[in-house]
């Protein structure tokens, strides 16, 4: 009878273990929740509308070293036509005293949608990146950045 | 008294054809003052960036950027533009006084 219940109960462990393993592993939703200063920055740019995870890509170190200037490109899935394009991209910085970084107005102009800029991250954060299209829609993407040294001028 | 605008530098690729995505790739110096940051003596700095960023192409415009206190000291700035035929880009930045910083870039498509 005790070795019986020892087993369950190293059982119920190993389970309990592989559960928290599974979670940390999990990629964060892009919708996670975010700082209330963020989730101000964005309603102020888009209003209160539903956004769908998928189409954005940000390319950022995983390390910054120096949080003064981190090199960020955002590309977003789109053909780029006059029928069908990307009509803005905002970034916010989840932790900067400011989460506001940058809003780029696109245009099918440009073939592609896809900028660069250099970025200052006062430390270790989410980078959020919303692309308005052309018909309406919103998509949202996010990707952490570890900071060494931050970059806010503090 | 606001920093003075930098001299603008623009890179656009060569031996360009027609439809060939490019990238241009701006950079531009200025010191981009958050507002937060103390000076030796402790007292803060104001805040003082360049703001707005606007490239057209033969008078469209194709591509523009806000900026915020986060966009590092001495911005870079590049974007995807697809070349259809030669022309001339017109970059400019404006800063937070409304001074501007104008650049012309010739594109040649053969």
């Amino acid at each position: 009878m005790d070795r019986k219940l020892a087993l369950s109960r190293r059982t119920a462990l190993f389970g309990t273990a592989g559960a928290v393993v599974a979670i940390t592993l999990a990629p964060k939703p892009a919708s996670a929740s975010l700082q209330p200063a963020t989730e101000a920055a964005m309603k102020k740019l888009i209003g209160e509308k539903k956004l769908s995870e998928g189409r954005i890509t940000l390319r950022l170190p995983p390390i910054a070293e120096n949080g003064n200037t981190v090199p960020l490109t955002v590309a977003v899935e789109s053909p780029m036509t006059a029928a069908d394009y990307v009509k803005a991209v905002h970034i916010f910085a989840d932790r900067n005293p400011t989460p506001d970084v940058a809003s780029f107005t696109l245009t099918p102009a440009m073939g592609r949608a896809e900028v660069s800029t250099r970025i200052r991250l006062g430390q270790t954060q989410d980078v959020v990146a919303i692309a308005e299209m052309s018909d309406g829609s919103l998509f949202i993407g996010r990707q952490e950045v570890k900071v060494t040294i931050g970059g806010c001028g503090g | 008294m606001a920093a003075p605008m930098g001299q603008p530098r623009v890179r656009l690729p060569s031996n360009v054809k027609a439809g060939d995505i490019i990238e241009v790739r701006t950079l531009i110096s200025h010191p981009m003052e958050t507002g937060t940051r103390r000076d030796s003596s402790g007292n803060l700095v104001p805040r003082d960036i360049i703001k707005t960023f606007i490239a057209t192409f033969d008078g469209q415009e194709v591509f523009r950027m806000d900026l915020h206190p986060a966009i590092s000291a001495n911005p870079y700035i590049a974007f995807a533009f697809k070349a259809e035929k030669s022309g001339t880009f017109e970059f400019t930045w404006i800063n937070d006084a409304g001074t501007r910083a104008t650049s012309k870039s010739e594109l040649k498509v053969g």
